[in-house]
């Protein structure tokens, strides 16, 4: 049909992975942290999604699977601001670095 | 009756739960329990050995373990000699705890007492039942464990604690001797069970020397539990048990095992001469090396322990030459006036609060009942006509004549003159002359401590005409029954009559000498031996044997623990510190590594994805 070869998408899903992956290890505040990680989900939805149309054996599964993942990371999402709202209001602060209480 | 005899050991064996259980709210209504659980032993053996003089032998065995194509059985067995022991130790047993009763009134550990001496029989009665020598073994330390226990009762004082440790270790050393032997017959065999190893002996599959390695490691075990020389020093020391205890344990019972596991394994020595050589020698000079010491003891339990080591000697002795009948006759006639002589000297320290003959004298008056039954345990000990003592150590001498061993025929004459000399000078030395004795009011003992004596005296007394040159010798005919290929079929030693004669004199003789010395006066007690003289120190000093195990032995033993303990702190435990050191060092830097920056961990587990990921690529896939 297009003309995008499978190769854009998974080279876009990569750069969008190393992307969160570089704020999740390295961001300092919990907000862009839990932002990369849904930014690392997203580049594994493409990926389904691409190789859901344009894989070997092109079928929908990639594409229902995609959308558990979105409804998951969505749950993951409202759960973790959650805890981030909490920890902010006793802790006054959002910094990762600070949130070492579970070492004890 | 006979399918039913396991039952004889359990009774005890209830006392003793039950004592150690609820004991502490029982007290002294414990004794109760202890004596019916006995008597029903008692009574249960009495039917046994009824029922076993008309029947054969009876044996049930049940597959305990299987090891590869080997069975462990475990059961028990009824044949004479087993039957037999079986009455004597339940009576005996019975007897003592009826005493203990008046003994240890006031005791506070009272229950516990009867606890033990229910332990203490349980084993003994599992020992002479046991069919194979495995069980045998397991009884056979039982036991030592009950008589450990018991000597240590009183634990407060210090003697006390040194015999048990002494008695419980010495006797190892023997034990020690028996497991090898054991384990060597097996090799050997095949089997724990004796008709199989009997039979395996007889065919000839353990060579000769073999044989006699093995009876004579077996007879180490003997040795050690009996008190022979040289492992027979602990037995003086449990003297500070209790004297209940002594009767018992070092006295008619635990002390006999050594000599029924000879008995029991005689077929084995029978097809060794040198062993049996060992086993009558060590036998001989025992009984000769005891009685000398026992002379010139001043403590009445010392001087009956020596008697008691001295007698088992002679049992031994009469095994050795071959006297099967002769050795486990005296056995059970030994045990019933031991047992009276060893209660009689309870009752009178009972009576006056000491153990030092030098302190008692003139209480034949006082103690009406205690001195008649001292002095017949002390007749049939020393071997006067017609009572027990004298039937069974003639059928010895005799035997030891038979055999043609006239060294110790003549050692064994000897003692007996020794014997009947000891004794009566014991005898005298309580009942007769002076009171030298701090306790004015002399009270005789209770008729719960008199009447066990009383059944004691009367066995003592009618236990030898069982086997008589005059009167049959149904013992010897019954024990021999169905056996006389393995035990030698000799029902009853035959000598010339002036064997029995000599024996008469010689201990009239003993008897007179200690009448002369010690009742009479006529004759200084300096006549035979100084007391400052170097012969009599060695004697009172038994032979310096305590001494020079302590400084062979035991200093021996210190050095080598002194260095085994360096050994141990410096080598064993520097390696065991490098190791703890190095555990907590690498643990020390693995808890650094836990910051709680989630971040980091994070990094750590993508790295360690990338490392798999490079690994991956580079040997696709596949570690060589």
């Amino acid at each position: 049909m297009t003309g995008v070869p499978l190769s854009a998408y998974l080279v876009l899903a990569l750069v969008l992975f190393c992307i969160g992956l570089y704020g999740a290890l390295t961001k300092r505040n919990a907000v862009i942290v839990l932002i990369s990680i849904e930014l690392m989900l997203n580049a594994a939805n493409i990926n389904l999604v691409a190789f859901s149309k344009l894989g070997v054996t092109p079928s929908i599964t990639g594409q229902v699977f995609s959308l558990f993942t979105i409804t998951i990371a969505a749950a993951e999402a409202a759960v973790g601001l959650a805890i981030l709202m909490s920890l902010y209001r006793n802790r006054k602060t959002v910094n990762v670095d600070e949130m070492d209480i579970m070492k004890h | 009756m006979m399918e039913n005899a396991w039952l004889i050991p359990i009774f005890p064996l209830v006392t003793f739960l039950v004592l150690l259980l609820s004991g502490g709210r029982l007290r002294e209504r414990g004794a109760y329990i202890g004596i019916i659980c006995t008597l029903a032993s008692f009574i249960l053996s009495l039917l046994v050995l009824m029922e076993r003089f008309k029947e054969p032998t009876y044996k049930i065995t049940i597959d305990w373990l299987s090891i590869g194509g080997t069975q462990l059985k475990a059961g028990f067995e009824i044949n004479q000699l087993n039957a037999l022991m079986l009455v004597i130790v339940s009576l005996v047993s019975l007897l003592v705890q009826l005493y203990s009763k008046g003994y240890m009134k006031g005791e506070e550990r009272f229950s516990t007492f009867y606890a033990y001496l229910g332990f203490f029989t349980f084993a003994m009665l599992g020992l002479v039942m046991a069919p194979n020598l495995l069980q045998l073994y397991f009884f056979w330390e039982l036991v030592g464990v009950g008589s450990f226990l018991l000597i240590g009762f009183y634990y407060y004082k210090q003697e006390a604690k040194n015999a048990a440790k002494k008695a419980f270790i010495m006797t190892r050393i023997g034990d020690v001797g028996l497991l090898v032997g054991i384990i060597l017959l097996f090799w050997g065999t095949g089997s724990f069970e004796y008709g199989e190893i009997f039979q395996a002996v007889q065919s000839g599959v353990i060579s000769n020397e073999g044989l006699t390695l093995i009876a004579i490691l077996i007879f180490i075990g003997a040795v050690g539990k009996s008190g022979q020389f040289p492992l027979h020093s602990w037995l003086p020391d449990a003297m500070e048990g209790p004297t209940p205890v002594s009767a018992l344990i070092h006295a008619a019972t635990m002390v006999a095992a050594g000599v029924y596991l000879v008995a029991t394994m005689f077929p084995l020595f029978l097809a060794s001469s040198a062993a049996m050589q060992v086993v009558a020698i060590t036998g001989g000079f025992t009984a000769i090396f005891a009685a000398s010491i026992a002379l010139v003891q001043k403590d009445v339990k010392r001087v009956l322990a020596y008697s008691t080591v001295s007698q088992l000697g002679f049992m031994m002795l009469a095994l050795g030459t071959a006297g099967y009948v002769a050795g486990v006759f005296h056995l059970m006639t030994h045990a019933f006036f031991k047992a009276l002589l060893f209660l009689a000297a309870g009752s009178v320290i009972h009576a006056i609060h000491t153990q030092d003959i030098e302190k008692m004298g003139g209480l034949w008056g006082k103690l009406n009942w205690t001195g008649p039954l001292f002095l017949t345990g002390t007749l049939a000990i020393s071997g006067f006509p017609l009572l027990s003592g004298f039937f069974s150590k003639d059928e010895i001498l005799m035997a030891a004549w038979e055999n043609g061993n006239y060294l110790l025929f003549a050692l064994a004459v000897i003692t007996s003159f020794l014997t009947a000399f000891y004794m009566f000078r014991l005898f005298f030395m309580i009942f007769t002359g002076e009171s030298r004795s701090q306790v004015k009011q002399v009270k005789e003992s209770p008729s719960i401590m008199l009447l066990p004596m009383l059944v004691l005296a009367f066995l003592a007394v009618i236990s030898g005409y069982v086997q008589t040159p005059w009167f049959g010798t149904f013992l010897g005919e019954w024990l021999m029954e169905g056996n006389e290929t393995l035990l030698g079929g000799n029902s009853h030693s035959e000598g010339p009559v002036w064997i029995m004669v000599m024996a008469v004199l010689v201990s009239l003789a003993g008897i007179f000498l200690a009448y002369m010395i010690y009742a009479k006066k006529k004759l200084p007690r300096s006549w035979l031996v100084q007391e400052n003289n170097e012969f009599y120190r060695v004697l009172d000093n038994k032979y310096y044997i305590d001494e020079i195990y302590h400084f062979t032995v035991g200093y021996a033993i210190k050095g080598l623990s002194l260095f085994l303990s360096y050994i141990e702190r410096f080598i064993v435990g520097g390696v065991v510190s490098t190791v703890t050191i190095s555990i907590e060092g690498l643990g020390k830097i693995g808890s650094k590594l836990q910051t709680g920056q989630v971040q980091r961990y994070g990094m750590i587990a993508f790295l360690g994805l990338a490392v798999l990921l490079v690994i991956f690529a580079v040997t696709g896939g596949y570690l060589r």
